[in-house]
């Protein structure tokens, strides 16, 4: 809502000092949103009033014919050096000669004139110069120049009656400088949509007087004019006037439509522009038929299904069964609230209206705006309500203008259908406000504010209030809703900063705890972390090379993408990482080791969630069907490495970023929660046959739980994401994590026994892991093993060809004595055994 | 003088001639500038065949009533230069330590690179730190799904089946729309969540991802992070809320930062509230002054940082709580905007287009 200054202070007492930004200020206080404050012409000028003395047309050669005049612009202001003369003929004293390309002006206009060194809208500074072959001393000005309007039709031709003469500053007449605020709107305060509603909000925010514009009540239901039928609830109030002989070539006053453009209005016609002057001043959007093309009574009632209207912006539209139509003998003539008909509409040779103010359901307007898509100046009040005490004064209004500027005559026999619906009210605590404001507001005050914004209210003196809402309050339905009104109207700054004290906390759960304690050690360790978008396509799920039955086919599709390329939800963290990797190469960035953190997203059961009432708590068994449609969004953790992991350096050549480091990752994870993960070969989309591993860990039971994956990718997985060559990647279950996640542990006590170190080395085949090769080792070794480490693999000459030799350094230790050398020994041939029972390893020598 | 051709036999004994081999002994000692010099004159005047030790070797040949005062004068003298060894020992051992630590000094502004500069998110950073503040007052951390029951979402906040922000062009859909599910708009399904669950009193802080069918631009994300505050309590005001938004203000951007609370609307509270904050780089100065304008708060003075107000009942009973007894606050700021204020991020863009820059530009932690 863009409310000038000039027009509120029409409705409201304003003192003269008051600027637009000590009125922006009091109203933000008091909850509207005042976005801006902006002067119309803000920085033009100066101006001066010039009469048009003569002027002659001048054909161009570009096919122009512009105009070169001589204008008086009073004596003060003559110039210097006389102009050329017109055609020859004699110039009289303290005439200027400037150019002009408009001809919408005749010898002995009043027109507005910059002379040079005034500054037009834009900034743009004039100067006298030299142009079509005459020196020009200033500017014959449009409106679009002087930035208080958009027409550039022709130059501002201003009416005698407006009382001024050459020499005079037109600024004021022209409305330059009033500031207009603009106010976006809460849907709880639909009555400042209006001229009338800031109006009466300024009054109290500044404690001044307000006059309010709706100056008559409703009548009784008369039906002398029009007729109007009601069918259907929705509408429940309609009134028809109607205004005939007006003249068609009547136009709208400059003060008119430079109200309307202040407003962000353009200006279209007599009857047009009266009728959104008016929805401006009072909030109540009218409709003018052409009486001539009304056939028959007007009827208010649904739509059926198969009709269809054709809008005033030529469009035919089908109407669904709950729009609320305005009808006629001949069908539909309007969507209710929304656009008017095409049938019925007034053109440039009407001279007979019918007025229509009315007042219709909010929520039925609202749909109807949504599913045609046709928000609308109107339809934006209709929506959130209007006030219908205000529908018959409206009408009115506009007739009078019409008759006053149209030269029409109003027809003694109106038509008002309905009533004005009262508002719902209730009881209020008088100590409610200043319970839940924090604030003691006493009764006294409450009464008195209330009263203020037009709330009827009777004191039962029993610490309760009946309080029945105005009627342009629909806001008003709760209790708690006369609390905020008590409170925007102390202000908020009135309230005291109170830090309360809840009960002891529990602090972060267990699952917080690690998720943080896992994100820090990756972090830590090298990995990057970054968080990405959770849509994916269709052709993510193929590109990474996933079996038909593999789960993380199974996508929830959203209904209204954002793209229509990615409709699903992700349910891989790897291709929102690698398409990070793309975006990072291609900026430079090389040497990546990148991680997630996030949910990823399962198709569920399919089922669909209740959508319970909200007047109470929905039963258990609703929850558990909530519960129940919704698609298991499990915590997952991605990484993708590519590049180098250290790049070359003057202690050591690159390190590439490999498969190792995306094995690291998930043992880094797990150990962040006390976790240690088991690797066994595995071969798994999107990884590299050969070189991925599943990952397990022990879960509470001791059963081995599946934690993820990790490897290097796919050679044909890298060329499809465009990844370089050898990209590694891992993903794993964070939730699997949390769930195996050990529980305080306990200390072992530090033996202070000496350690025996042993070194053995077994040759295997190739297909034997060393990760089973240690696990036997292990196994065999007993309790008295402490430590077990990998420390070189051997492949050549020195061993038959297809076996490789590992060798592992042991270390052994008691708690409680020094070991014997043939203690030792057992153990460490124990643990060879084992090796050789389970792989036919063989020691080496 | 090297022990051949000192005095021999008794003659070794006259003071004179111990004397003599004393100050010689102690000026070889004395020359001695390195390990190994000081081991030569150990050997020459320390050793078996150091004059002081041929000396010794003599006592016996002399007068059994001269041998005691020989050998007092003798050992006092071997005494003597061992005491000097053991000085000149301690004082050449430091001047090598000395020599040495110079020659391996190193170059301390190489780049050390043991692994790759890893970072949290700033997001995750500040989420972190936001819970943190709230914990430490006692307040617990509470999550829920992304994909939530549509229910939840907008009902139980009472937001009405014909609220606007339900229609496509604000909320993303799961298909089938028959089955009630969306994206969440807000972490307010949490609030409801907790206050279903929990037992009361409920102060629980809610950080987490929301989704809107919105632009990808600068200054919009279609999917943010947004953090809400909920406390429901006896007696709890609106004055409580200011005195937590106060404290979270400060926590976030420094003492002595003002808030201000605009009158605003919100299905789910009421009264309803916008809150802002003092403009941290003008505080205020730029009002009116076209002199000095500031482009964080485009001289208006304060930032809007989000919203908040006093839950409203209608939300209370459909999660069951009893408006009767109880009442309550809830609040919300977006994360993104949140780090544009207190860490300047320009672009909005930059959250989630996964650049490593972006994510280590604070070094990985959250300040």
């Amino acid at each position: 809502m863009r409310a000038p200054m000039s027009w509120l202070r029409d409705w409201v007492a304003l003192p003269e000092q008051v600027t637009g930004q000590d009125l922006a200020e009091a109203l933000i206080r008091a909850g509207l949103e005042v976005e801006t404050v902006d002067s119309i012409g803000e920085g033009v000028g100066p101006l001066v009033v010039g009469r048009v003395v003569d002027f002659v047309d001048e054909p161009q050669k570009n096919g122009k014919i512009i105009r070169w005049c001589h204008l008086d612009v009073g004596s003060a202001l003559a110039p210097v050096v006389p102009p050329a003369p017109v055609a020859g003929r004699p110039v009289a004293e303290g005439v200027r000669g400037i150019i002009c390309g408009a001809h919408n002006f005749a010898v002995g206009d009043l027109v507005v004139v910059g002379l040079p060194g005034t500054v037009l809208a834009g900034g743009f500074t004039l100067s006298a110069r030299k142009t079509y072959g005459h020196m020009s001393d200033g500017m014959v000005c449009a409106e679009d120049e002087l930035g208080i309007g958009v027409d550039h039709t022709g130059i501002i031709v201003l009416p005698e009656a407006a009382g001024l003469v050459p020499g005079d500053d037109p600024s004021a007449y022209l409305g330059l400088g009033d500031q207009v605020l603009d106010i976006n709107v809460s849907p709880d305060m639909a009555y400042c949509l209006s001229i009338r509603g800031v109006a009466r909000e300024a009054g109290q925010a500044l404690g001044v007087p307000f006059t309010d514009v709706v100056d008559r009540v409703v009548p009784a239901p008369v039906s002398a004019g029009y007729p109007v039928v009601l069918d259907d609830p929705a509408c429940s109030l309609f009134v028809a006037l109607g205004v005939s002989g007006i003249d068609p070539a009547a136009t709208s006053p400059r003060w008119l439509q430079r109200r309307l453009s202040a407003a962000g209005m353009r200006s279209i016609s007599l009857p047009v522009d009266v009728t959104n002057y008016v929805m401006l001043e009072v909030g109540q959007p009218l409709h003018a038929y052409d009486a001539r093309k009304l056939q028959g009574p007007i009827r208010v009632r649904k739509a059926s299904e198969n009709e269809s209207i054709v809008t005033l912006d030529d469009v035919r539209r089908s109407l669904s069964s709950d729009d609320l139509l305005i009808t006629d003998d001949s069908g539909p003539i309007g969507i209710a609230g929304v656009m008017g008909g095409a049938s019925t509409e007034c053109d440039p040779a009407t001279t007979g209206i019918v007025l229509e103010a009315a007042a219709f359901d909010p929520p039925t307007i609202s749909r109807s705006m949504r599913r045609h898509a046709l928000p609308s100046e109107a339809s934006k009040r209709f929506e959130r309500g209007t006030d219908p005490a205000a529908a018959y004064a409206a009408a009115h209004l506009a007739a009078r203008l019409l008759v006053e500027l149209g030269g029409g005559t109003l027809s003694s026999d109106e038509t008002v259908v309905g009533a004005v619906a009262p508002l719902p009210g209730q009881r209020l605590r008088t100590d409610l406000p200043s319970q839940i404001l924090g604030v003691e507001v006493p009764a006294a005050r409450v009464v008195q504010i209330l009263r203020a914004g037009g709330v009827a209210v009777t004191d039962d003196g029993d610490g309760t209030l009946q309080v029945q809402p105005p009627t342009w309050r629909r806001d008003l339905r709760d209790p708690y809703d006369y609390v905020e009104e008590v409170g925007r109207k102390i202000g908020f700054d009135e309230i005291p900063s109170i830090v309360p004290t809840p009960p002891t906390g529990r602090g972060l759960t267990r699952a917080q705890v690690i998720r943080r304690a896992v994100t820090h050690a990756l972090a830590g360790a090298g990995f990057t972390q970054v968080l990405l978008l959770p849509f994916a396509s269709g052709d993510d799920l193929d590109r990474l090379g996933l079996p038909a039955d593999d789960r993380r086919r199974a996508t929830v599709r959203l209904a209204n993408p954002l793209a229509e390329t990615s409709p699903f939800l992700r349910t891989s963290l790897l291709p929102g990482l690698f398409a990070a990797v793309q975006r990072n190469t291609s900026r430079g960035n090389d040497d990546l080791a990148l991680f997630e953190s996030g949910a990823v997203f399962r198709a569920g059961s399919g089922s669909a969630a209740p959508v319970p009432g909200v007047e109470s708590r929905p039963s258990e068994a609703e929850l558990a069907a909530m519960e129940a449609a919704l698609p298991a969004q499990p915590w997952q953790l991605g990484a993708v490495l590519t590049g180098a992991w250290r790049p070359a350096g003057w202690a050591g050549a690159v390190e590439p970023a490999s498969w190792q480091h995306a094995l690291a990752f998930a043992d880094v994870a797990a150990a962040a929660a006390g976790v240690t993960v088991r690797r066994v070969a595995d071969d798994h989309a999107p990884f590299h046959p050969g070189r991925c591993a599943k990952l397990l860990v022990a879960g509470a039971d001791g059963a081995e739980v599946l934690f993820g994956h990790a490897g290097e990718l796919h050679p044909l997985v890298c060329r499809a994401f465009g990844l370089p060559a050898r990209t590694a990647a891992v993903e794993v279950s964070l939730d699997v994590l949390i769930e195996v996640a050990p529980g305080p542990g306990t200390i072992a006590p530090v033996s202070p026994h000496p350690v025996a170190k042993e070194d053995v080395a077994l040759v295997v085949d190739e297909s034997v892991s060393a990760g089973e090769v240690q696990v036997a080792l292990a196994a065999g070794a007993g309790e008295l093993l402490e430590s077990i480490r990998l420390f070189d693999i051997y492949r050549g000459a020195q061993i038959a060809e297809g076996s490789k030799s590992l060798a592992f350094a042991l270390r052994f230790r008691a708690a409680d004595r020094t070991l014997k050398v043939a203690e030792i020994s057992a153990a460490r041939d124990a643990a060879v055994a084992e090796a050789v029972r389970l792989f036919g390893a063989v020691q080496r020598a | 003088m090297s022990a051949q051709n000192a005095p021999q036999g008794a003659d070794a004994l006259r003071p004179e001639a111990i004397e003599a081999s004393v100050t010689a002994a102690l000026a070889a000692i004395a020359a001695a500038g390195t390990m190994a010099e000081l081991k030569d004159a150990r050997l020459a005047h320390a050793g078996d065949k150091s004059p002081l030790a041929l000396a010794n070797r003599a006592i016996g040949s002399i007068a059994p009533t001269e041998r005691k005062e020989a050998g007092r004068l003798l050992g006092a003298a071997r005494a003597r230069v061992q005491q000097a060894l053991a000085e000149r020992t301690e004082q050449v051992e430091a001047a090598e330590l000395a020599r040495t630590l110079v020659d391996e000094a190193v170059d301390v502004t190489l780049p050390i690179e043991l692994q790759p500069q890893g970072a949290v998110h700033p997001i995750t950073g500040l989420i972190d730190l936001i819970c943190d503040e709230f914990v430490a007052m006692g307040w617990e951390v509470a999550e829920g799904p992304e994909l939530e029951a549509e229910w939840l979402n907008f009902d139980a906040l009472n937001i009405g089946p014909d609220h606007p922000s339900r229609g496509e062009a604000d909320t993303l859909f799961v298909e089938p729309v028959s089955n009630h599910l969306v994206m969440r708009t807000h972490t307010s399904p949490v609030q409801a969540r907790a206050l279903l669950t929990r037992d009361l009193p409920v102060y629980v802080i809610c950080p987490g991802k929301t989704y809107r069918a919105d632009e990808y631009d600068a200054t919009h994300l279609p999917v943010f992070h947004q953090v809400e505050g909920l406390a429901i309590d006896k007696g709890l005001s609106l004055a409580h809320l200011r005195g937590t938004l106060d404290h979270f203000a400060q926590a976030m951007f420094g003492a002595g930062i003002r808030t201000r609370m605009r009158p605003h609307y919100f299905p789910f509270t009421e009264p309803s509230a916008e809150v802002d904050l003092q403009c941290f780089v003008c505080r205020g100065e730029s009002v009116g002054n076209p002199e000095r304008p500031c482009r964080t708060c485009k001289s208006e003075g304060w930032i809007e940082w989000g919203g908040c107000g006093v839950v409203n009942p209608r939300v209370l009973r459909a999660v069951g709580v009893d408006p009767e007894v109880y009442s309550g606050f809830a609040f919300g700021m977006g994360i993104e905007r949140t780090l544009m204020f207190r860490n300047n991020l320009n672009d909005m863009r930059d959250v989630v287009e996964g650049d490593v820059r972006f994510s280590r530009t604070l070094k990985g932690v959250a300040r």
